[in-house]
């Protein structure tokens, strides 16, 4: 019988239907952007046109020069300070938070369980409950407007310090830390030869993901920033208050802040697939 | 600690130094290791939370930067805003058309994705690029997506003999195409973490299953779905979460921020940042906050609850 040599390659042998389906699905995931550049190549009618050619117009760099030497786009600026932020709050996230996981996975002290609780508790906080206070908090430290004011709140999350505790609960034998401890390292010695290595798989999907997170961060900074310091999230907001009367340029204006992380994606959307699926096999 | 004292007083003084500093290290560096993190999370999350309760209860003056104590004014005045209800329910309504469809969405393309498939992680990345697309930008490309005379979805609807759907004008169909947003950009995600729970299935029951004569469908209905249901409540959960907070995509839905002229899509997160940013009230702000979390809190236990009723049912049940 055919059944008898079912074998578990032969039961998830993919047939033309999941090939078909999938394709629907990249499809419709990259279908908006292909329309942001099809808009953003067109002109102002563009977006209204009712037969709308699915070729794109040849403004697209046109389009996106206007809106980069626009000034009240203050797009460079913009892009600058969405890398400084993303980058500050990615690196020390990962620093602050590989350095408290490997304390709360590793180390015996006194009222580890009860903080490691509440630092799980305040993950379901949202962060709106903090902003009206964290505003008055920043008003009176002189820092609207700068982005320090961004930064400095978001230097490490529970998130990453659970995320890391985590995995070296899991990943770090131990035994190691002893061997280090009786070859005479200190606490920190041990951390850096021993902690920090077998973090680092770890630590390099937390920092791809604290990055995006920051990058993509939209209310605080709207709230705390203006026009003239921005992030680009923010800037494309002000793209779409002050030019939807041409939406060929608003449109241009998103694909070009869509760009820096799609170039991201191409580089480390591996590693983002696997530290989402890592994580998912962990929660 | 006087016997220490006595067995390091034959050593000399270097050691003993060394042998104190050992120990201070061994006790005190967890401590310093875990102190950066509750440092920042003490100024930045928990005085806020708590001073966010105080001002829920004062008259804020945003010059003056103090506040009068009004006792629960802000909240009587957020409980009987009209405008608070209709954000309210915008925010379920917008949350059960995002969250459903997206449970099922991402359950279908990750069975398809827990095949043998050829270029494998070009499919798995290819389903993930929406997440590197900032909500902000996913607002704003779908409100012309979604644009009520010219726009795409209703020329196509028009294609097949449907008039045209006012989606910014009326309230179900603007909840629908803020959802739409939400699933475009979270379903592939989803789908991943969904893939990873179904990788985890031992293989030996499907072939168990196989040879008791149970065809795909079966299979997936009476071995896949039972199985990754831990994980399915996991996504559920995290999806209650941020789709309470809904804020990004709301916001970018017209040029005005405001929610539609007769808040069809007003989201709670709006309605709050409009009343503490728009007209400088942050004791009500505040108030609106402290309700926001609370509705998150019952909305966490309920699912805690469901969680635990599946998670024994699956135990007594077994297979």
């Amino acid at each position: 019988m055919a059944l008898r040599r079912t074998s578990v390659i032969s039961l998830s042998r993919p047939t033309w239907f999941v090939y078909a389906a999938l394709g629907v699905v990249l499809i419709a995931s990259l279908f908006p952007l292909y329309y942001t550049f099809l808009i953003g190549s067109g002109d102002a009618s563009t977006v209204t046109d009712q037969n709308l050619s699915w070729i794109p117009a040849g403004n697209f760099l046109s389009n996106a020069a206007s809106v980069i030497s626009n000034p009240a786009v203050n797009f460079w600026k913009a892009l600058g300070n969405s890398i400084i932020v993303s980058t500050t709050v990615g690196l020390s996230t990962v620093i602050l938070s590989t350095i408290a996981g490997f304390a709360f996975a590793k180390l015996n002290f006194k009222g580890n369980k009860v903080l490691l609780t509440s630092v799980i508790a305040t993950m379901v906080v949202p962060v709106q409950l903090g902003v009206v206070p964290l505003y008055i908090l920043m008003n009176e430290f002189g820092w609207t407007g700068s982005l320090g004011a961004v930064i400095v709140p978001a230097l490490v999350t529970a998130f990453g310090v659970f995320w890391m505790t985590q995995y070296l609960q899991q990943s770090l034998p131990t035994e190691l830390i002893e061997a280090a401890r009786v070859d005479g390292c200190n606490m920190l010695r041990t951390f850096w030869h021993v902690g920090v290595p077998a973090a680092r798989p770890a630590a390099a999907m937390l920092f791809l993901f604290t990055f995006v997170t920051a990058w993509n961060n939209f209310m605080w900074p709207l709230i705390i920033l203006d026009q003239s310091n921005p992030t680009l999230p923010l800037a494309l907001s002000l793209l779409q208050a002050n030019f939807f009367v041409d939406y060929s340029l608003v449109l241009a204006g998103v694909m070009l802040a869509t760009i820096p992380l799609l170039l991201l994606f191409i580089f480390a959307g591996r590693q983002l697939v696997s530290g989402i699926m890592a994580g998912a096999v962990k929660g | 600690m006087s016997t220490t004292d006595l067995d390091t007083k034959t050593e000399t003084s270097r050691d003993l130094w060394r042998q104190r500093l050992g120990r201070w290290d061994l006790k005190a560096s967890p401590y310093l290791y875990i102190a950066p993190f509750f440092i920042v999370f003490a100024l930045f999350g928990i005085f806020p939370i708590i001073y966010t309760a105080v001002i829920s209860m004062m008259d804020w003056d945003t010059i003056r930067n103090s506040g009068e104590f009004i006792g629960f004014g802000n909240f009587d005045f957020v409980l009987h805003d009209r405008k608070f209800w209709l954000a309210l329910r915008n925010t379920f309504s917008i949350f059960l058309l995002s969250s459903i469809p997206q449970l099922l969405m991402s359950t279908f393309i990750a069975a398809m994705l827990d095949h043998h498939l050829r270029a494998r992680t070009f499919w798995r990345m290819g389903v993930l690029v929406p997440y590197v697309v900032m909500p902000v930008a996913v607002g704003i490309i779908f409100s012309k997506l979604f644009a009520d005379e010219s726009g795409v979805f209703n020329q196509w609807l028009g294609m097949i003999g449907i008039d045209p759907i006012g989606w910014h004008k009326e309230v179900l169909p603007s909840h629908f195409a803020i959802a739409t947003m939400v699933n475009f950009r979270w379903t592939g995600y989803n789908a991943l973490i969904l893939l990873a729970a179904m990788q985890a299935i031992p293989r030996d029951l499907y072939e168990a299953a196989a040879i008791d004569g149970a065809g795909r469908l079966r299979r997936f209905i009476s071995v896949t779905i039972p199985q990754i249901r831990p994980t399915m409540i996991f996504v559920i959960i995290t999806a209650t979460i941020g789709g309470l907070q809904i804020f990004d995509e709301p916001r970018m839905f017209d040029n005005t921020g405001s929610g539609g002229a007769d808040q069809q899509w007003l989201t709670i997160t709006m309605y709050m940042y409009n009343t503490g940013w728009g007209q400088l009230n942050f004791g009500r702000a505040s108030a609106i906050a402290w309700l926001l979390f609370l509705i998150i809190v019952i909305f966490s236990l309920i699912n805690l609850w469901i969680t635990r009723r599946f998670i024994k049912t699956d135990k007594t049940g077994g297979i």
